[in-house]
């Protein structure tokens, strides 16, 4: 009966039949009439994507046609890496390291010493990296992470004496400064590892280990550095107190090699930085590659070396020798490559499933249309 | 004589708590003695000097502070800080929590100071005012803070009132002056003030310089219309009335001159004590939140006490022995004490549940969609220049599930603009609309001073005047005589009259244009021009309008020294003092007014009687009588009119339309739609209510039945409402959902239908009604309807009204919508929105409430999502971190995350988000539905956004677990250390969430762009720099993460990890809404992708769109045609009840009707039976009607069904 009240021509502003327009267009200096813009109207223009068969679907069947490839590759790459792993706790009392173990006193000066023999069943063709492996051990703990001193470590020389209060108890010995100070640091893992190749005469080869290049870049040139240089660490370490569990000074971690001594041994700067998880592995030395054509560790027996300096049985810990090879996707890992393919096979699947029931229902939603 | 000062203890007491108030707490009276200020500054009364301000530069600080740590919120978080300075618990750095709550309490702490600041600014303006106060015999200009209690001042013509003023004297005769009061009251009539006539005599200055009489009055409160007090003065006593009285905030028209003594200042005059704070309104989003708010505490302390047993059994088990390594802290010795500091430090790393932006978050969406409504072009009238205003921020969501509109009638339904429509003059009747004369009369070649914008369309009662007809002449004299309305002539010819109600201006401009222009007065004649030939006649007596009289008379005297009395007043009332010769001329009239009332239209009727000089002498000694009277002085006067109100002769009647405003009957027709039920409550007489039903469609003809409810007693009104009840349930026992009842209920019959007896009988049946309209309620009825509905169906309740009538109704309901109209702007002030019309409440409620709504809904989903997301990992990493409270992540991701990472994403959706465009919110009211039953957010959607946001934490921790465990970077060296798990699980979460609010957006705007691409991208950013080398040179203990952005992502192992846990997260998600989607499409949904298959035409809009131009007249003469009402003026009367032998013809609308038959919607079924079936139906009617332009009224109907078939 009458014009409505709404009219969604208004809003252009230049409807062509609106008789107020041109008296509104002389009061505009006093109006109070709202700018006519796209955004206070609300009108901004807008991309509305709608999941709807057309889009979702195919994401899916995508989806699934990248993730199972990838899992494959994954998979594969995953399976060709070697890997040998061996405990030495010395938690069974047939172990060699048992009596290591149960005999373990802080006091001890002269390291235990005990070897594990084991064989390769196939040789690693390729650089072989040695990890040592903690189990039980919560470097994650919230005390455990906050226990350091990243000024002390970064060779800052009021740190150096003065350490964070973070690093109690551990923080103070003798009216000394502990360097480097902290639980991180004084529960520094020191066993020593050596491997020996058992040839088929029975002589026993040194494998060459290779203890640099096991930390990451920006730890080793950024993070730690020496007080002072790395010029006489003994004098730069004067007047600091070594930590509660250690046997040597930490200017005498490597007395070989001044590179990696100190707060920039690697050893050291491994262990420092601390694991997410309670079952972890760091690495130990890397084994490499000689020639092209023999394999790094051959096949045969081996015997590995330890000096066992590290008790874990107290808390019932563990402690493992690991040998793995590398591919470009890094250790193996046999979760990664399933999980896509898992992933990948779900995805698909739920496509197909999702396909079906869109094309049943499909009639039906044809007539929901609204008709025009 | 008591005065504060008789009770120190109690005054002590009270002055010891505010010591900035001044002693008002414990004033009994008042006592001000004129011209001196030492007797009365003994008072210690208040100064003239205000402060709206709360703070100032040295008390800013502390007094915010104070407020802000008030909220329960801010003090938790407080609480928080302090638990993280304690080394042995702090799980978390002190900045993660002390950078945002210091980002919050700045934001409000400028929001306060910008708002203070501009009172500041105000406050300074007024105080700085001048004012001329007389000062031992000389005015002297002082600013308002200085102006004392006691001081006289003087006030010149269009000053505003400095404080509240007892009049003294006038520069107009008999001390009386014209004021303003639009700034007290909103009302923008002129009304009149008068001197005590003692002091009105004193005249001048040097007079008033030694006037020392003193003023005994009541102490400071916030009644308006009321004062009493008493003056003494050389040794007699003069009662004072609101009469005497000059408000602050009055402005002082038409009057050269007047000086008034200072009796309330500063904080005590009625329009400070009137400013009160409004009472603050939460919105069912906000109850519903601070549960879940609640309910979460309580998740996060049964997590902490999980995590705390876990503690003391790991330390019990492992810890113990593992102390070697890692010994306890010193105070700490056993496990116990171990778990219960684990247990606060959990509290502080699982605060970020509940984060702290959330609640700015909420206030700055809203505020938003308050701009967006203050901005919205469609509801800015361009008539009166009004634009829509969000007076609440707070409350918008609530616009989007409104159920019960409660609705004035006056000025809200109506447009309150009166025309003079027809009349009845000795029983003949003038202004019938007939087609032979459809064009407007031109009255300028007839009447110079004609105004232009008056319309009538019949010439035969112009040419009755012209011709000299002596009733006609006499009718119109009439008019121009008997009124309170103020004229103003700038130039001559010029014409502006200010009437008290539009009725009374409606009446004179008619006469005015039929040659009886009223041009001035002065309390003692009326200038005139009748004919065209000037006349003035002395105006003997106004006896005014009440409520009870509901008729005013003036007594005047013409040039040839007749006296004549003029009445004019509402039928039933003038009737009955007719002189009885009238009888066959009062038979006729009544035919015509029962005529005019049906055709809606408010009526009076208008007599006259000549009075001899000696009645005139008699009557005038008794009225000088009771005018003089101290006590019953209005009783007394009363009877001294109704004295004279006798024996008069009949003119006439006039009828006066009362406009609908425009798109009334659409708007109601919509939302009624969108099943929201409009109640109207109005004080007009049941004939009148019943008539505006009609006219705007509440009430249609295809209703089953209108139940009238008018009982006088309680047991009627209780059998009525049975019988009502009883009817209804038989009707409505076949399941015809379009058989509708509506009801009428009088304000009488609503007095004991709201008494708690007979409430939820009542409820009940009013509830079952399609339409329920209350009349003749008083403003305190119409709060009861509201609380009434408020208290027993938890549903949304808006009241719309323009008037101060409507005040305590809008104060009362869950939002309170004023109209900006004719009636002032105290229902403005208390109101939550304003606008100007009624048709722009559709656009309020169904676009932006409906939007607001929607948009909340989403935000609160997500961002309950999202901190679930990141909180519950470091649940997770409990158990493998022997519940230490280690954090997964970095404290500089903590901090981050929830107000840098993922804050604008989901605000810029919170804001911009759309659904369906506003046209379709209008053209589909079935889209309103969700809002109303509360779908989109809820416990259910909040249990399923929390499930949500732990899978996607289980997600999240345990898939970076298992594949990094094992993991070694390229080079050998492990990935399972600490720092690359935090950042791989960052980064997957910030992905995560990213992917999530992406698909959560359904209208990507640039801002949603920018804001989404820029978050990621700022997360990148930022920890590229937080890792740089360059800031761990500087602080080598805050940054240990150097070069970790590097060399962790650059990991093909890292990336396939999060790309993993990314889809693990979403392809459920994705396949769980596209199902929902495929199988029960919501009606948005199928709108949304109706127009991305195929853009619909217009043709379906076209239903709600006009064709651009209202005729307004068309509107007034169809729409409004079934009004009937003897209203005199604007203020609705409550007084007797009229009653008119009239039915009305309710079967006989002719108008073009709604047919809203909405069958069993899907929403309609769900609302019955929740529980059952899956498979719903919708068929949605309209029925539209088009205004095809041109003179016929074109009722086409058009029907469009949308259905969503179950099978």
């Amino acid at each position: 009966m009458m014009a409505s009240s709404y009219n969604a021509k208004e809003e252009d502003g230049h409807h062509s039949g609106a008789p107020a327009h041109g008296g509104a267009a002389a009061a505009a200096a006093k109006s109070k009439k709202p700018d006519n813009t796209a955004f206070k109207q609300q009108r901004l223009p807008a991309w509305q994507p709608i999941l709807t068969a057309g889009t979702v679907l195919p994401a899916f069947f995508v989806i699934g046609l990248i993730f199972i490839p990838i899992g494959i590759g994954l998979f594969v790459t995953s399976n060709n890496i070697r890997e040998f792993e061996i405990d030495y706790t010395g938690v069974d009392v047939d172990s060699p390291c048992y009596s290591c173990a149960r005999n373990f006193s802080w006091n001890n000066t002269a390291p235990c010493l005990c070897s594990v023999d084991f064989t390769l069943e196939q040789p690693f063709e390729s650089n072989v990296f040695m990890y040592y492996g903690l189990s039980n051990f919560y470097q994650n703990h919230r005390r455990y992470v906050k226990s350091r001193d990243d000024s002390q470590l970064y060779g800052d020389r009021s740190a150096l004496t003065n350490p964070s209060k973070e690093c109690e108890p551990y923080r103070m010995s003798d009216g000394q400064a502990i360097a480097p100070c902290g639980a991180i640091a004084n529960s520094l893992f020191n066993d020593t590892l050596e491997l020996y190749h058992i040839d088929s005469n029975g002589t026993r080869n040194t494998i060459p280990l290779v203890k640099k290049g096991i930390a990451w870049w920006t730890d080793k040139h950024v993070k730690f550095r020496n007080p002072g240089g790395n010029n006489n660490l003994t004098a730069a370490f004067r007047g600091t107190s070594k930590p509660v569990n250690w046997r040597k000074p930490v200017y005498d971690l490597d007395p070989s090699d001044p590179d990696n001594n100190g707060f920039i041994n690697e050893d050291f700067i491994v262990w420092m930085r601390t694991a997410a998880l309670p079952t972890f592995r760091k690495l130990y030395r890397i084994i490499q590659k000689k020639a092209v054509t023999t394999p790094t560790l051959p096949s045969g027996r081996y015997v590995l070396n330890i000096s066992y300096n590290y008790p874990v049985l107290s808390f019932d810990g563990r402690k493992r020798m690991i040998l793995s090879t590398i591919s470009w996707m890094g250790g193996k890992n046999p979760f990664l490559g399933i999980a896509y393919i898992t992933v990948g096979s779900i995805c698909f699947f739920l496509g197909v499933v999702l396909l079906i029931i869109h094309h049943k229902y499909d009639t039906r939603n044809n007539s929901a249309d609204i008709p025009n | 004589m008591h005065t504060h000062r008789q009770a120190p203890f109690f005054f002590l007491s009270v002055y010891s708590c505010f010591i900035f108030a001044s002693c008002v707490s414990a004033e009994e009276e008042r006592r001000v003695r004129a011209n001196d200020r030492e007797y009365n500054e003994k008072f210690q009364y208040a100064s003239n000097c205000i402060m709206t301000s709360k703070y100032n530069i040295i008390t800013f600080l502390p007094v915010n502070l104070f407020e802000q740590f008030q909220e329960v919120a801010n003090t938790y978080f407080l609480f928080l800080l302090i638990l993280q300075l304690i080394p042995q618990i702090s799980s978390l750095s002190w900045f993660t929590t002390i950078v945002p709550l210091a980002l919050v309490l700045t934001i409000t702490a400028v929001k306060d100071a910008t708002d203070d600041y501009f009172r500041h600014k105000s406050d300074n303006q007024v105080n700085n005012r001048q004012s001329q106060v007389l000062i031992r015999g000389l005015l002297q200009n002082e600013k308002w803070m200085n102006v004392r209690v006691g001081d006289i001042i003087k006030l010149e013509n269009n000053q505003f009132v400095a404080a509240d003023l007892l009049l003294l004297s006038s520069s107009e005769p008999h001390g009386l002056c014209y004021i303003e009061t639009a700034e007290l009251d909103g009302e923008t009539n002129m009304k009149v003030r008068q001197s005590v006539s003692v002091t009105s005599e004193l005249g001048d200055q040097n007079n008033l310089s030694s006037f020392n009489g003193e003023v005994v009055c009541e102490p400071p409160n916030n009644k308006l219309d009321r004062f009493c007090g008493t003056l003494y003065w050389r040794d007699k006593k003069y009662t004072l009335t609101n009469q005497n009285m000059l408000l602050r905030g009055c402005v002082l028209r038409n009057t050269e001159a007047c000086y008034g003594l200072v009796i309330f200042a500063g904080p005590d005059t009625k329009l400070m004590q009137n400013s009160g704070r409004t009472k603050f309104k939460r919105t069912s989003i906000d109850r519903l939140m601070n549960t879940l708010v609640l309910w979460i505490f309580g998740f996060l302390v049964c997590m902490g006490v999980i995590l705390a047993i876990g503690n003391a059994v790991w330390e019990r088990e492992v810890g113990s022995l593992f102390q070697s390594y890692l010994p306890w802290d010193p105070p700490v010795d056993n496990f116990l004490f171990n778990a219960f500091l684990s247990f606060w430090s959990y509290v502080i790393i699982l605060n970020t549940v509940v984060p702290i932006s959330l609640y700015v978050s909420v206030e700055v969406i809203r505020l938003g969609h308050s701009y967006f409504i203050n901005w919205d072009q469609h509801m800015f009238c361009s008539q009166c220049n009004t634009a829509a205003e969000a007076r609440t921020t707070t409350l918008n969501e609530e616009l989007g599930q409104v159920e019960y509109i409660f609705s004035d009638k006056t000025g809200t339904l109506t447009q309150n603009i009166m025309s003079f429509n027809k009349c009845s003059i000795n029983g003949q009747t003038f202004g019938k609309c007939t087609l032979k004369h459809r064009h407007r009369l031109d009255f300028t070649p007839f009447n110079p001073l004609a105004d232009l914008d008056f319309c009538f369309y019949d010439d035969t009662l112009l040419e009755s005047v012209k011709v000299g007809d002596l009733h006609t002449q006499e009718f119109f004299r009439l008019l121009s005589l008997c009124h309170t309305v103020m004229s103003e002539e700038k130039s001559e010819g010029e014409l502006v009259y200010k009437a008290q109600s539009p009725d009374e201006g409606a009446l004179v401009t008619a006469a005015r244009n039929f040659g009886f222009v009223f041009r001035s007065r002065t309390p003692g004649t009326i200038s005139t021009t009748e004919m065209g030939r000037p006349a003035t006649y002395t105006l003997l007596a106004i006896l005014d309008f009440n409520n009870i009289r509901k008729r005013m008379s003036v007594i005047v005297r013409n040039a040839e020294g007749r006296i004549r009395l003029y009445c004019k007043g509402a039928d039933t009332v003038l009737l009955e003092r007719l002189h009885p010769c009238n009888q066959e001329l009062t038979n006729i009239t009544s035919d015509h007014l029962n005529e005019y009332a049906a055709d809606g239209l408010r009526t009076l009727a208008l007599a006259y009687r000549d009075l001899t000089e000696d009645e005139w002498e008699a009557w005038s000694e008794s009225h000088r009588c009771a005018d003089k009277a101290t006590d019953c002085r209005e009783d007394r006067l009363a009877a001294a009119y109704e004295q004279i109100e006798q024996d008069m002769m009949l003119l006439g009647a006039t009828a006066i339309e009362d406009k609908l405003q425009e798109g009334v009957p659409e708007t109601i027709a919509v939302l009624s739609l969108a099943n929201i039920k409009i109640w109207v409550l109005t004080g007009d007489k049941q004939e009148t209510a019943v008539n505006i039903g009609y006219s705007c469609k509440m009430l249609t003809d295809d209703m089953t039945e209108v139940f009238i409810i008018s009982g006088h007693t309680v047991q009627s009104v209780r059998q009525e409402l049975r019988s009502v009840s009883l009817t209804g349930r038989t009707a409505a026992c076949p399941p015809s959902s379009w058989s509708t009842f509506a009801l009428i209920i009088n304000g009488h019959s609503l007095a004991h239908a709201l008494e708690a007896d007979m409430e939820t009988e009542f409820l009940s049946t009013a509830c079952a009604c399609k339409a329920v309209i209350c009349c003749r309620v008083t403003p305190l009825q119409k709060a009861q309807v509201v609380e009434l509905i408020k208290k027993h169906k938890k549903a949304v309740t808006l009241a719309i009204g323009d008037g101060a009538n409507d005040v305590s109704m809008i104060k009362s309901a869950h939002i309170g919508v004023g109209i900006s109209g004719q009636e002032g702007i105290q229902a403005v002030l208390a109101s939550d929105y304003s606008f100007s019309q009624f048709r722009f409440l559709q656009r309020l409620l169904l676009v932006h409430g409906r939007w607001s709504y929607l948009r909340m809904c989403r935000f609160l989903c997500y961002f309950f999502y999202k901190n679930f997301a990141f909180t519950m990992v470091h649940f997770w990493f409990g158990f493998f971190c022997g519940f230490s409270a280690q954090t997964v992540y970095d404290q500089y991701f903590i901090t981050l995350y929830n107000i840098v990472y993922t804050s604008l994403p989901v605000l810029a959706m919170g804001i911009f988000d759309q659904d369906v465009p506003d046209h379709r919110s209008l053209e589909y009211p079935k889209l309103y539905e969700p809002g109303q039953l509360n779908l989109l957010f809820n416990k259910k959607e909040f249990f399923i956004c929390i499930a949500q946001g732990i899978y996607t934490s289980v997600v999240l921790f345990f898939v970076p677990y298992a594949v990094l465990s094992d993991a070694s970077q390229s080079n050998g060296v492990p990935l399972a250390d600490y720092q690359t798990f935090a950042v791989t699980t960052a980064t997957a979460l910030v992905i995560v969430v990213s992917v999530q609010i992406a698909l959560d957006t359904g209208f990507w705007t640039v801002i949603n762009h920018v804001c989404v691409w820029g978050s990621l991208g700022s997360y990148f950013t930022i920890m590229f720099a937080l890792h740089s080398q360059s800031l761990f040179r500087i602080f080598p203990n805050q940054f240990h993460f150097v070069g970790h952005a590097q060399s962790t992502l650059l990991q093909p192992v890292v990336w396939l990890t999060i790309a993993l846990a990314t889809a693990i997260c979403i392809v459920p998600v994705l396949a769980f809404r596209f199902l929902k989607l495929d199988l029960k499409p919501q009606l948005s949904d199928t709108l949304v992708r109706q127009k991305k298959r195929k853009p619909v035409g217009r043709s379906v809009g076209g239903a709600w769109r006009g064709t651009g131009s209202v005729s307004e007249g068309r509107l007034g003469a169809r729409g409004g045609s079934r009004r009937s009402g003897y209203a005199f003026a604007h203020q609705e009367g409550f007084g007797e009840l009229i009653t008119s032998g009239k039915n009305m013809r309710l079967s006989s609308m002719a108008l073009a009707s709604f047919a809203s038959r909405h069958s069993s919607g899907w929403i309609d079924t769900l609302r019955r039976k929740k529980h059952t079936s899956a498979h719903t139906e919708c068929v949605l009617c309209f029925s539209g009607d088009i205004l095809r332009n041109g003179e016929d009224v074109d009722c086409s109907k058009t029907h469009y069904e949308l259905g969503f078939n179950g099978e």
